[in-house]
């Protein structure tokens, strides 16, 4: 057993525990380590956006290679804070229109192919128990949800058949949503017997 | 018989807390060495990376998530960095999200100071058989523009090097040069790169995710878009059993520790679930 002398992963252990106190009760301990994450992302997350975006992006190109295309996109980021003037709110709308337009035109084609190809890989193309199930599977599935029609006779047996996959499907998403909370733990669970307190290897 | 229902219907929720810490933190102390099957969505990738890609090939691997989702998607990095230099890959590293480029340079200088430790005599050196390119914004526009041009797309190295200047990059120019390319993430990041690099520029890829989102994304198996898939912490330990088992990695393998914790915290839901169950029932029997 070597515990840590490191300051950062006794600060690191000393917040994990205080997040964990939380199972115990609501107490002050938690509620300063989660305002500390809080704080700490977002100031994070701006000096990101600062070093990688303005000063990379912006700045750079601009004064050092004397890039002058950057002052549209430039303009178009600009005029976002448009928002922040109630009369002049409006003028936010011709950036937002760009990026709309832009991503969906870069969206809509490849996400056709990626539908055409979700089609293609719900074809048979051997015969296996695995691929009737996938093709039963999906058929029953549409139908439940095909509203038009009334679930009733053939088409309601077919739609319980549906909801039975859709059932089957939530309970192994549940099922691997615990495995993943598990692990999770399991990191902290780790990182504290290890790195803090050094009692495994 | 029924005051045993009763104290187990009216238990505090905290001595369920208590039981699942100490059930998770037994295994760590006294392993009980469960045994695991390696599936066949990870012994895909392991094959690919160990026949499809040469020696001094290249593989891209993508490091999209937080820490949030950090103990199931890190040992996963450790283990895909670990096989590439086994076998003399270049990989080439990157974050489409911010908090990823700090948690990719964990993963770099962890394994290549462990590697270098085992191997002295084939040292791994970050800008010539390792890089991470730096965080850019656009997600979907980041991942389009490297299929026309990698360097444009950064300019420089995570660690502020000219990229015409780092060894690693001579000859990689966009997604033609790049052999794999491997998403861990926890998040539609995933769909981007099916998407965009797999669906625009048919570009080799398989996916690591959580096993949140292990579901959702079996369907791009079935379709051919992704060839293989990490899926958790167990898809992980997988392929750190897969390294071991061809003597890839000597060092200590997170995935695989943790799989007993797993294991042992699964059984003891199993009973808690099925106590629930009986609980319930009996408890309907008795107002009736």
């Amino acid at each position: 057993m070597s515990i840590s002398t490191n300051i950062w992963v006794w600060i690191a252990a000393l917040l994990t525990l205080a997040i964990y106190s939380f199972l115990y009760k609501d107490n002050v301990f938690y509620k300063i380590a989660e305002k500390i994450l809080v704080g700490v992302s977002i100031g994070y997350l701006l000096s990101v956006y600062w070093h990688n975006t303005i000063i990379a992006k912006v700045w750079n190109p601009l004064v050092q290679d004397k890039n002058f295309l950057v002052i549209i996109p430039l303009i178009l980021g600009l005029l976002m804070f448009s928002r922040l003037f109630k009369g002049r709110a409006y003028i936010s709308r011709i950036p937002i229109a760009f990026v709309v337009g832009t991503a969906t035109g870069m969206s809509v084609p490849s996400s056709f192919e990626n539908l055409f190809k979700q089609v293609q890989g719900t074809m048979p193309t051997v015969f296996s128990f695995g691929n009737i199930v996938i093709l039963v599977g999906v058929i029953t599935t549409l139908v439940y949800f095909f509203f038009s029609l009334e679930h009733k006779g053939f088409i309601g047996k077919v739609s319980k058949v549906g909801i039975t996959f859709i059932m089957i499907g939530f309970g192994a998403a549940f099922g691997a949503t615990i495995m993943a909370r598990i692990s999770l733990f399991i990191g902290r669970i780790q990182f504290l017997l290890r790195d803090w307190l050094g009692v495994i290897q | 018989m029924m005051r045993i229902v009763d104290f187990l219907d009216n238990m505090d929720k905290r001595i369920i807390y208590l039981i699942v810490a100490i059930v998770v933190i037994l295994p760590f102390l006294t392993p009980i060495g469960c045994p695991m099957k390696v599936t066949e969505p990870v012994r895909n990738i392991y094959n690919y990376v160990e026949d499809s890609i040469p020696e001094d090939g290249s593989i891209l691997i993508s490091i999209d998530y937080g820490p949030e989702t950090m103990p199931e998607l890190h040992p996963m990095g450790k283990a895909l960095v670990t096989h590439a230099f086994s076998n003399n890959i270049r990989v080439f590293m990157l974050s489409l999200m911010p908090q990823g480029t700090g948690l990719a340079q964990d993963i770099i200088a962890t394994t290549v100071r462990e590697w270098n430790d085992d191997n002295p005599d084939n040292i791994k050196e970050v800008g010539k058989d390792i890089t991470l390119f730096p965080f850019v914004p656009g997600v979907s526009a980041v991942i389009l523009k490297m299929g026309e041009d990698i360097k444009g797309t950064f300019n420089t190295d995570a660690y502020g090097n000219d990229l015409d200047e780092v060894p690693i990059m001579s000859g990689v120019n966009n997604y033609s040069d790049i052999d794999y390319l491997v998403d861990l993430a926890g998040s539609s990041i995933i769909l981007s790169w099916i998407i965009y690099a797999n669906g625009r520029y048919d570009q080799k890829m398989a996916i690591g995710t959580t096993a949140v989102s292990m579901a959702e994304y079996y369907i791009y198996m079935n379709s051919g878009q992704a060839n293989g898939m990490l899926g958790g912490l167990k898809g992980a330990a997988e392929y750190e059993q897969l390294l071991k088992l061809n003597e890839k990695s000597e060092s200590r393998n997170e995935g695989l520790v943790g799989m007993d914790a797993q294991s042992s915290a699964h059984l003891t839901y199993i009973i808690f679930i099925l106590l629930g169950n009986i609980i319930y029932f009996i408890k309907k029997k008795q107002e009736k």
